[in-house]
């Protein structure tokens, strides 16, 4: 299996990349074009600010070429966001994949929202095996409010997305490649689709 | 909902951890890789390591054992120690760090917690502050508590957060080593004046001085080094306890 990590400057991608060795798969870090469309799977991630980040897609062209991947694709934490329609960090528009816009917590809750959560109202092969109210890690100030497109929710502040999916493309707020057995599960979920 | 964390801290020296961890299951004591992955195993939400090792290659050294750890183990981790640069978070993040802690650096360049903020986003930048009581008043000091400065602790933790970090890592010098509970008092004053995490640290004992700061000093997250590494407390056992006074944990 061939499985890209779209590299385009956007933080801790080795994470990731251990993440799918523990597998037993490996996977190559990319941002060529031709690559990233011949792979079987394609990992989205991104940490960091939002407007930048879609600085760096429109600069390298992948702001066009992801949208129309045809294999599984996950976004993870900021990737997920940005495959939103928006988002209000940076005011940026995003990939348009998930039709949600992306915006802050409240201050009636610390922000950023660090540390591992629960998962419920699970759907899609992606949580196969994982039960209800699964502990996942995230960190992050900015959420997708629930939507069509919701496969999973956590609840701070209130109830958002935590996971989303529109036909090949998935997205998860959390980090599995830091979330323990969970994570490996899924990772490995979407291995398999 | 959001979870409480148990945080292990490893002292790290030479790319090794110091001090003697009494682990009899350990086939090397010395190695982090092998504790991170036992202490991934017992239920540990996120590892701290911190290091005080002092030679030139200590960058190269501390990166390859980033590098190792990140292979390894799917929780997260923070890596503190010396650090004083864009350079040296860029380094660590790209080994496989997830977040790392400034302190002494950012009382001396305080422009550095925003400049690290702007690059890498404050998701992962966590300014540890250490503080003891001097005449009623809590001062930050450096140099694990024997370096006294200027800064009082409650506006420090102000402008560290204004200034883009995402969380705080206060370490009580009063209560560290003590074994007598978390500084609940200071904690809870932190946390509800701050709109980021705080990490409770200096003085775990007992499973009760874990519940007391998560209850009474609402912290975030509780750090400990020698009750976890000498077995004092399994962190299955305290995360059970925890769970049976109401406490949301991962279990």
């Amino acid at each position: 299996m061939k499985i890209v990590i779209i590299n385009y400057g956007a933080g801790n991608i080795q994470s990731i990349k251990f993440a799918i060795q523990r597998l037993g798969h490996s996977a190559i870090l990319s941002n060529n074009v031709k690559e990233i469309q011949n792979a079987d799977k394609v990992i989205f991630p991104g940490v960091g600010e939002a407007s930048s980040a879609m600085h760096k897609l429109r600069a390298s062209g992948l702001d066009k070429v992801i949208p129309e991947l045809k294999q599984p694709v996950l976004g993870i934490c900021l990737g997920m966001q940005l495959m939103c329609n928006s988002s209000e960090e940076g005011n940026t528009k995003g990939l348009g994949i998930f039709d949600v816009d992306v915006i802050r917590f409240s201050n009636k809750v610390k922000v950023p929202q660090i540390g591992w959560n629960q998962i419920s109202n699970l759907k899609t092969k992606l949580f196969e095996g994982i039960r209800e109210k699964e502990h996942i890690y995230l960190v992050h100030s900015y959420y997708a409010p629930l939507c069509n497109e919701t496969i999973a929710e956590s609840e701070y502040d209130l109830k958002y997305s935590s996971a989303l999916r529109k036909d090949n493309f998935y997205g998860t707020q959390f980090h599995p490649e830091k979330s323990s057995d969970v994570g490996e599960r899924i990772l490995k979920n979407f291995l398999e689709i | 909902m959001l979870a409480k964390r148990i945080v292990p801290c490893l002292d790290i020296k030479d790319g090794r951890t110091v001090k003697g961890i009494n682990f009899v299951d350990l086939r090397d004591a010395g190695d982090p890789v092998e504790l991170a992955e036992i202490y991934s195993r017992e239920g540990a939400d996120e590892l701290v390591f911190l290091d005080i090792s002092a030679t030139e290659q200590k960058r190269k050294t501390l990166a390859d054992m980033v590098y190792r750890v990140a292979e390894k183990v799917s929780i997260p981790f923070t890596v503190g120690g010396g650090i004083s640069s864009v350079e040296d978070v860029d380094v660590l993040l790209q080994n496989g760090a997830d977040k790392v802690s400034i302190n002494s650096s950012a009382v001396k360049n305080p422009q550095l917690i925003n400049d690290l903020a702007a690059k890498f986003g404050s998701q992962c930048i966590v300014v540890a502050i250490d503080a003891k009581q001097i005449d009623g008043r809590w001062m930050v000091h450096l140099v694990g508590g024997k370096v006294p400065t200027e800064k009082e602790l409650f506006s420090w933790a102000k402008e560290v957060e204004e200034r883009g970090a995402g969380e705080i890592l206060f370490t009580s010098m009063d209560h560290d080593g003590t074994k007598n509970g978390f500084a609940n008092e200071a904690l809870a004053k932190l946390s509800t004046e701050l709109n980021i995490p705080v990490i409770a640290s200096g003085g775990a004992g007992t499973i009760q001085h874990f519940t007391d700061t998560f209850v009474y000093g609402k912290a975030d997250a509780a750090l400990a080094a020698s009750v976890f590494h000498f077995k004092e407390i399994k962190i299955k056992d305290l995360k059970e306890a925890l769970k049976g006074s109401g406490i949301p944990v991962r279990l």
